[in-house]
């Protein structure tokens, strides 16, 4: 295993941890349509359990995407976190706010009252979604950071990484496009929510209210999925050449799906099933395993993605800066020993999904 | 290039008590998830073994407690890790490539066999057979507990970096051993210490619980049975925890001497030197230790500082002066002074400076090698060339010197406590007539918390002012942020945390009140069916 093996395998590893995140958001995408699916409290209480024996997994997914990106990408995690300080700290208060609702709505002397936490179930249901989506968008439109490893050495004023500018990451969400790729993932994580709920809860009122937010979530997900797409295609992008020297290539990400014409492939397919399980849940009132179809469409189609931003001699966290502040698998990355290190460690994952795979099923049963 | 900021010490006095406040909420919830999680999988191992219903409901009951905890322990765990980046932006390049994979190895091993199994544990009594279920919570715990060795590895080698090594052209320290980093003496020693600590929290609470039961005089067969499991589980996790408290004191003086003399208020060192009792260190400033001066009213066990620290009646232990002035090793090696290893780590910085100024300009440059070896030679020092005054170097004496004792002094208190609790619940009927014991429980559990978090206190201040000791101080790991950002997440932290531990606090109370008589409120809280 080289090297540069290794930095590519760690990208795959953090991608589809990334592409997974994104897919399990179906519970937030669940949980911010709490109301008007569940619209009594019976239908409430009947979709917070349903999300319920699943939060803690998309939860420990993003622990764990956090975990391995600092793992394998360490100036990526000290650049983006401590820099874009206000865009993560919002997001993780959503998620904090959304790990204690679910424990404490229903129990009595629970302060807040029910109302007051599946409010802020609805709030991460929202901003959580939008805000990872919008931090991810920043992959292909760049944020607004410097890197000077030299500064180590200046006592005064020793840190590396810096925003260079005093918005701590809220800048991000000045970008449109960021904003209309946040957007696009929050209709996602409504449209898997809809779609899980349409499976897990057997109660035909709450699944033709869910039918109803699937059609609602899915056409302005196609409009701003399809802009920001249509936009990457054809915009300029940050390539990297091989003395590690960034630059902008006009349609470099489209010149990527062409050189890896295996990830275009998958982006189309992911789509095609996203879209087959969507369509088929909407047209056929029987079939309700949409679910899986679109899931795995999804976590192909973002895997791709982040396949696209960060393989192909292409900058994934750029610098708009400073261009040559901007992070490349290379330049960010572990060492090879501990990459190497990790790798064996990665071995588990698959018997890691195996026994969820299981026990999901084990409790799904009837 | 011209720096938006040079660092402001109030960002780092607010990003450390951001990250001390995360970190003392998150240890309020994190060791009843750990110590009840072994007490309530032994009671569900009775319920299997003898299929009664007893059982069955006991740990049921224990489990709605566990469950209400183990939200908030999730809820703060998720800050502390992602704190590292946002926070200490500088520390997670400046050491991730070794402090990373812990964090992510935890992810992957531990983090998702707790959050699978422990959703079998809530909802599935009717779902999955005994023996799944009860493997489920057994996971679950061991899930807990896994989680608490990687991170605790983590926080291990951060009080003694081992196996790794600098690299100059990345400006970061590189792992050059996982097995050293994994088993690290003081990785080893902190698990077993803090786990065990864990479990003696998780046996306080299950007896405080139930001795308030027997105030009440309700579920007297629970609380009776609860407290015969508790009280063994808390006698041999207390003697535990002492003899591993007496390991880490041990590597403590070898690596941290100035933690240990801190915790002393040992100002002079010796041979044969006394352990404090008791003394009247002034809490609210920090002592004038150059002027060498005994705290008042110091009752102290003869030679017994030099036995714990060396395990030598007349080992030596250096004290702050000593610390900060240089001394003689047993080995005929000398201490440098504060003053000379700042000189050093000023050499290691320089040397790196020009090592990458020469590398920019000409990476064959003939020089390279010769600087390369000078940054190795100093590069023991590095953190100290951040160091401005030798009075940075010693950490806040009277809280370490405090919080030592409380943790040490209710350590003590709780051998006795479980000593006796246990002798009259096996040998007596305790669900009469021992008034005096239930208040002792009830007073003795916030006691426990205390101490628990006492001891993190010197863990943590302890080793001040180092992020990692001796390699990179607090001062050079923070991030470039405003200080007032910082100040308004800290407040923001309290405030919600705040709430939500008065809002468990006063749920638990209402399920301990009702016991398992209040039907569960909804099927996500049907641990109960």
């Amino acid at each position: 295993m080289t090297y540069e093996f290794l930095q590519q395998y760690w990208w795959f590893i953090v991608s589809l941890l990334g592409a997974l995140l994104v897919f399990l958001l179906f519970v937030q995408g669940a949980n911010s349509m709490v109301h008007s699916i569940g619209r009594t409290e019976d239908g409430q209480r009947k979709v917070l359990e349903s999300t319920g024996r699943k939060w803690e997994i998309t939860f420990t997914t993003l622990v764990t995407f956090g975990g391995a990106f600092f793992a394998s990408f360490p100036l990526f995690y000290s650049t983006s976190f401590g820099g874009a300080y206000w865009l993560w700290m919002i997001i993780l208060f959503s998620f904090v706010l959304q790990a204690v609702s679910y424990e404490f709505q229903l129990k009595k002397g629970n302060l807040l009252g029910t109302r007051t936490y599946r409010w802020f179930l609805v709030l991460n249901g929202i901003v959580g979604p939008l805000l990872l989506g919008g931090a991810v968008a920043t992959f292909f439109d760049g944020s607004n950071f410097l890197v000077e490893k030299a500064s180590l050495t200046d006592i005064g004023a020793p840190v590396i990484s810096r925003w260079a500018n005093a918005s701590a990451g809220l800048d991000a969400l000045l970008d449109p496009w960021n904003l209309v790729f946040g957007l696009a993932v929050m209709f996602l994580a409504r449209m898997l929510g809809a779609l899980y709920i349409i499976n897990n809860v057997e109660d035909e009122d709450i699944r033709s209210r869910a039918s109803v937010r699937l059609v609602g979530s899915t056409v302005p997900f196609l409009v701003f999925f399809l802009a920001f797409f249509v936009r990457l295609l054809l915009k300029d992008g940050y390539a990297v050449d091989a003395q590690g020297v960034v630059f902008m290539e006009p349609l470099k990400y489209l010149h990527n799906f062409l050189a890896m014409p295996l990830l275009a492939v998958l982006t189309l397919v992911g789509v095609v099933l996203l879209l087959y399980g969507v369509g088929r849940t909407i047209f056929s009132n029987s079939y309700v395993k949409g679910i899986w179809p679109a899931g795995i469409g999804v976590v192909i189609v973002v895997l791709s993605l982040l396949l696209i931003a960060g393989l192909g001699g292409t900058a994934y966290y750029p610098s708009n800066a400073d261009l040559q502040s901007s992070l490349t698998i290379a330049n960010s990355c572990s060492s090879e020993f501990t990459l190497r290190t990790m790798f064996y460690v990665s071995l588990l994952v698959p018997f890691v999904f195996a026994y969820i795979a299981y026990v999901w099923h084990v409790m799904d049963r009837k | 290039m011209t720096h938006l900021l040079t660092v402001d010490p109030t960002l780092i006095d607010w990003s450390r008590a951001q990250f001390a406040l995360t970190a003392i909420y998150h240890w309020l919830f994190v060791p009843l998830t750990l110590g009840l999680a072994l007490i309530m999988g032994i009671m569900e191992t009775c319920y299997y073994r003898t299929g009664k219903q007893f059982w069955k409901d006991t740990a049921i009951f224990w489990q709605r407690l566990f469950g209400v905890n183990f939200a908030m322990g999730v809820a703060t765990g998720i800050i502390l890790e992602f704190e590292f980046g946002t926070n200490w932006s500088n520390y997670s390049w400046f050491v991730g490539d070794i402090f990373g994979a812990p964090l992510a190895i935890e992810g992957i091993v531990a983090f998702f066999m707790e959050s699978t199994f422990v959703a079998v544990m809530y909802f599935g009594w009717q779902k999955v057979s005994r023996g799944f279920h009860l493997a489920s919570t057994w996971l679950t715990g061991l899930g807990a507990t896994i989680s608490a060795w990687w991170i605790l590895v983590a926080n291990a080698w951060m009080q003694y970096p081992v196996g790794c090594e600098f690299n100059p052209d990345t400006v970061r320290n590189e792992m050059t051993s996982f097995m050293d980093v994994a088993l690290s003496p003081f990785a080893v020693d902190k698990f077993f210490h803090t786990v065990t600590s864990t479990w003696v929290v998780g046996a306080v609470f299950v007896c405080a619980v139930s001795c308030w039961y027997l105030l009440k005089r309700r579920e007297q067969e629970m609380a009776r049975q609860s407290i015969k499991i508790a009280s063994i589980v808390g006698i041999v996790a207390a003697v535990l925890t002492m003899a591993t408290g007496d390991f880490s004191a041990v590597k403590v003086a070898e690596k941290q001497p100035m933690k240990l003399a801190a915790m002393e208020a040992l100002y002079n060192g010796g041979e044969g030197v006394s352990l404090t009792a008791v003394a009247a260190v002034n809490p609210f400033q920090q002592p004038d230790y150059a002027k060498g001066e005994e705290p008042p009213l110091r009752i102290a066990i003869p030679n017994g500082l030099s036995l714990l620290a060396t395990h030598k009646a007349d080992g030596y232990v250096p004290g702050v002066n000593d610390l900060l002035n240089g001394y003689a090793r047993a080995d005929g090696t000398r201490e440098l002074s504060a003053e000379e290893k700042i000189e050093r780590g000023r050499k290691a910085i320089a040397a790196l400076a020009e090592y990458r100024k020469l590398k920019a300009a000409d990476a064959n440059d003939a020089r390279l090698p010769e600087l390369a070896e000078q940054l190795k030679q100093d590069m023991p020092y590095f953190g100290y060339g951040y160091i401005k005054d030798r009075a940075e170097l010693v950490p806040y004496i009277p809280i370490n010197f405090y919080a030592f004792r409380v943790m040490v002094g209710v350590g003590t208190l709780l051998m006795l406590f479980f000593f006796i609790i246990g002798h009259i619940a096996w040998r007596k009927d305790i669900t009469s007539k021992y008034r005096w014991l239930y208040v002792a429980a009830l007073v003795m559990l916030p006691l426990t918390y205390l101490a628990s978090e006492a001891g993190w206190i010197v863990a943590e201040l302890g080793r001040q002012p180092w992020a990692i000791q001796d390699m990179l101080p607090t001062v050079a790991a923070v991030s470039d942020i405003k200080s007032g950002s910082v100040a308004f997440t800290f407040f923001l932290f309290l405030v919600l945390f705040t709430v939500l531990l008065v809002a468990e606090v006063s749920i638990m109370c209402r399920v301990i009140r009702k016991y398992n008589a209040e039907k569960p409120q909804t099927s996500t809280d049907n641990t109960y069916v």
